[in-house]
């Protein structure tokens, strides 16, 4: 099918530019990008006053296929993010079994093939996620695996990490870092701070991230090995991540949505869905995080998408599982937290949503220009509603953002030339 | 005066004008306990129900007298904490006692804002006793009974409580009723048991004990979980009790007059010296008769007038 | 919405000359003021009890027990209220087993607050026998209850109200009769 964008905000992450342009696209490539493209004999999308960007890279998410089919599986998780503007996503590989073998791997590259959408997996770092022995990296990452992790648990032993990084930097696949000293961390459920002295939570501190993000930092020095920091959370980790690429350690960092949008305040609520790891922070480190956003230090934003049962969450504070269901949100958020209010322009938006998860995880490369893959995310900053966790397409409804009225909605999602999703048809 | 709440969950939400009811109206209780017949009519046909995830024999017999002196009828259920993850979930318990038709839930758990939650789940009226760390309102409120009993009031007033504050339910739900009405509040304790940013709640903080009791005219000492020994909090008994626990030597440097509080039960010779504690300046026994004073006077603004639907959270 | 004043049916004087009367009959049915105690119901019922004790005082030369009852928490009209009646004090610092207790209220009405004074009396001990003294009786009962000493009759419809004023509480001694606007 051929078709053409008509009259949309192009955005260029590379060339640092949002222009007013029509895109052709013929079959799954972008074929032609120029003003008033003749439009004659073809479909026509208008696109006015919408922004169209390189489609969104979430190179945070979890999909829990295999093992926690409840919570979310391959298609319905692949279908959130599409809803949500993603044209790929990075699946964590802290599955039932974890993705510690090429087998896991597969099943999930079948998976995703069968809801015909990329995920590209990550595999794990350690056999079984237990941080004592490296993983089949070579054989995870030739059936697919992008990036090798251990997601949420988190490496303790600095040996065995080393080995992992010296040993991954082979495959020129990057080390995904989630860091948190289990002991600093200890059975805390929210961040260490005024509000967890008010509501008498065990808090989890800063230190808790910064003395990993330090020793990953000297370790990613020591080996050489490509580091990326998972959603960084505290102004100490952005400081150091800062002072490690000024001296040259090969080390990038995500932040997400929830740790832009809220601070640890929101937990007086005692809603259930603000728990997450790492918990929510302060207001300065939430400042230090949007600085770290505007300078560079952190490269991309991303979900973290952690999916749910409703009943899990449904609890006790201390009993509920950490994570927020983020796919659906994660785009109204930012714009309305940090484009809206100018902390990031749409092309610095393109960059840490498209451009930089891209490179990182080495995904073909996300622009807009004649030749690429047709992978398009757009929109409508006028598109003005509430958040509704009802509707949401994602099994899991965990999300703190129920209610909260938001613009700037993805209102058309091109994977390979396909319109996934698009607003009007709601062909979902 | 109208009270108008559904639930009391913590002292951090009430003003300073419904704590002064509670206590104006607990004066009226304390002489109903002192009767021969120690009962009355009020809440004759109301059900009470104690839901209790900790152990716990002193505050739930005292809601239980509580209610049955107004007349209500009570029933407890007791829940071991260690099956709180494999039993029935506290959705579903909340279902099970809203079928009950219980007017009034009286909650204790060791997980921080569960009777928040329970609250938001049932049309019952909940008091909150205890949830882990964050608020043990009815504590706090008989520990100011007592306090404006003995003092008068509290413009003024000097109050340190001393002890394990990072773990202590009493202690926030004191700050809370305390500053609201005008006292000084003081936590003392080693710095591992003082939590981060306390002071932001209207309080000082002093490691150093003769700083922190010097001239206060109340001292509110707070029972010490040993197994916080365990997990390196302090290093032994004895040290804590050294440098903590109330002696006379410690009391020394109080006014004269202090008043000595303890919500019990007490580890006699750890936190308190057994002098001390059986001493003059001691109103812990007190402190129980009130408690059942205080409660009543909950359940009575809780229960007795007003439409449910028209009242606010 | 604010009631309008009527008629003034008592004063000063008057209420001086009936609570006179009232002591005078109280010591007459007991003959005398062997084991009687007084009773004020609150709010307005207390300075009555007072005030008669006073009187006796001066006409027996012997002081007898004063009491005060909060009736609050015996009310049957509670839970549909839509406010809180502040519980208050019971003091009651004697024994009334066995005693003669006289119950002094400003005004009986439907006879609702007289049953609960009872039932709150019992639960303090079992008395000999229960008396009434009421400044003012309107009528209107609604249980089996009759006043024993009574200090003016004042037929009146439901649609007004008697305004007791005391000096102890108001600042002034009247009875008024007020007629609720609609």
């Amino acid at each position: 099918m051929n078709y053409l964008l008509k009259e949309g905000i192009v955005v260029d992450p590379v060339s640092n530019s949002a222009k007013k342009l029509d895109i052709l696209i013929e079959g799954s490539k972008i074929t032609a990008v120029a003003e008033n493209l003749d439009c004659r004999g073809l479909e026509v999308l208008h696109l006015k006053g919408c922004y169209i960007f390189p489609g969104f890279v979430d190179m945070h998410c979890h999909l829990r296929e295999p093992g926690e089919e409840l919570k979310e599986t391959i298609l319905t998780g692949t279908r959130a993010a599409v809803k949500g503007g993603f044209t790929a996503v990075a699946c964590m590989g802290n599955t039932k079994p974890p993705a510690d073998s090429s087998s896991v791997i597969t099943l999930i590259k079948e998976k995703a093939r069968q809801a015909s959408f990329p995920v590209y997996p990550v595999g794990c770092a350690t056999k079984e996620m237990a941080g004592n022995e490296p993983a089949e990296i070579g054989d995870l990452v030739e059936a697919g695996a992008v990036a090798i992790s251990d997601d949420g648990n988190s490496i303790m032993n600095g040996e065995v990490l080393r080995r992992v990084m010296e040993y991954g930097k082979m495959f020129d696949i990057p080390i995904i870092s989630h860091c948190e000293d289990t002991n600093l961390s200890g059975n805390g459920v929210m961040n260490e701070g005024f509000y967890s002295t008010l509501l008498g939570l065990q808090g989890i501190p800063n230190a808790a991230e910064e003395v990993h993000v330090a020793r990953d930092l000297i370790l990613a020095g020591l080996t050489g090995a490509r580091l990326h920091i998972a959603h960084v959370s505290t102004a100490g980790s952005v400081a150091l991540i800062r002072e490690a690429k000024k001296r040259g350690i090969r080390v990038t960092a995500e932040v997400t949505p929830h740790h832009l949008c809220l601070t640890d305040e929101a937990v007086k609520s005692f809603d259930t869905n603000t728990k997450v790891k790492p918990p929510l922070r302060s207001k300065e480190d939430q400042e230090a995080l949007y600085e770290g956003l505007r300078d560079g230090t952190i490269d991309a934003i991303a979900t973290d998408h952690a999916p749910h049962r409703r009943d899990e969450k449904e609890t006790e504070y201390n009993v509920a599982p950490f994570g927020i269901s983020g796919l659906e949100t994660a785009v109204p958020l930012v714009w309305e937290h940090l484009v809206e209010s100018k902390l990031l322009s749409p092309v610095e938006l393109a960059q840490k949503m498209a451009w930089n998860p891209a490179r990182i995880l080495g995904l073909p490369e996300r622009l807009i220009e004649v030749g690429a893959e047709a992978n398009i995310t757009v929109i409508d900053p006028s598109l003005q509603q509430p958040v509704n966790v009802g509707e949401f397409v994602s099994l899991g409804k965990n999300s703190p953002f129920d209610g909260w009225v938001l613009r700037g909605w993805p209102v058309m999602t091109i994977v390979s030339g396909e319109i996934k999703y698009s607003r009007q048809l709601q062909n979902i | 005066m109208k009270f108008k709440r559904k639930d009391v969950l913590g002292l951090e939400e009430l003003t300073a004008e419904e704590i002064t009811l509670i206590l104006d109206t607990a004066e009226p209780m304390k002489e109903i306990m002192s009767r021969d017949i120690k009962k009355v009519p009020t809440l004759r046909g109301r059900s009470v129900i104690t839901l209790f995830y900790e152990p716990s024999t002193r505050t739930r017999s005292s809601f239980e007298l509580a209610a049955k002196y107004l007349g209500a009828d009570t029933s407890s259920i007791a829940i071991a904490t260690s099956s709180v993850q494999k039993g029935e979930s506290l959705r579903d318990t909340a279902r099970t006692l809203e079928a009950m038709a219980a007017d009034v839930i009286i909650i204790r758990h060791s997980a921080a804002g569960a009777p928040h939650l329970l609250a938001r789940w049932v049309k019952a009226r909940v008091i909150n006793a205890g949830d882990g760390a964050h608020e043990h309102p009815t504590q706090a409120l008989l520990d100011m009974f007592t306090i404006r009993e003995k003092k008068g009031g509290f413009k003024g007033l000097k109050v340190a409580i001393l002890g394990d504050i990072t773990h202590s339910r009493v202690a926030r739900s004191n700050i809370w009723g305390l500053t609201k009405m005008g006292a000084e509040v003081r936590v003392v304790g080693p710095a591992t048991l003082i939590p981060p940013e306390i002071e932001r709640l209207g309080v000082k903080a002093y490691y150093d004990w003769e700083e922190g009791l010097k001239d206060v005219d109340v001292i509110n000492v707070l029972r010490i979980q040993l197994e916080r020994q365990k997990k390196g909090l302090f290093p032994s008994i004895r040290e804590y009790t050294k440098l903590y626990g109330l002696d006379q030597q410690k009391l020394q440097v109080a006014k004269p007059d202090v008043l000595v509080l303890h919500p019990g039960p007490v580890n006699r010779g750890i936190e308190i010296s057994p002098d001390v504690q059986d001493g003059p300046h001691a109103v812990i026994n007190e402190q129980v008769t009130n408690g059942v004073a205080v409660r009543m006077a909950l359940l009575y603004l809780l229960m007795a007038g007003g439409e449910k639907d028209e009242l606010s959270a | 919405m604010s009631p309008r004043e009527k008629v003034q049916i008592m004063d000063q004087e008057g209420i001086r000359r009936a609570l006179t009367r009232i002591a005078h009959e109280i010591l007459e049915k007991n003959a005398g003021t062997k084991d009687l105690v007084l009773i004020g119901i609150r709010r307005r019922g207390v300075p009555l009890a007072s005030r008669l004790s006073e009187k006796i005082k001066e006409i027996e030369g012997t002081s007898i027990p004063l009491g005060i009852l909060d009736i609050t928490l015996y009310r049957d009209d509670l839970s549909q209220l839509d406010y809180h009646p502040q519980v208050r004090k019971t003091e009651v610092p004697f024994s009334i087993t066995d005693k003669k207790v006289v119950m002094v209220d400003d005004v009986l009405y439907t006879g609702r607050t007289v049953r609960a004074a009872m039932d709150a009396l019992m639960d303090l001990g079992r008395p000999k026998l229960i008396q009434l003294a009421v400044l003012i009786d309107r009528g209107h009962r609604e249980l089996p209850i009759r006043a024993d000493f009574v200090g003016k009759n004042v037929p009146t419809s439901r649609k007004e109200v008697i305004q007791v004023s005391l000096l102890e509480i108001d600042g002034e001694d009247k009875v008024t009769i007020v007629e609720k606007d609609t």
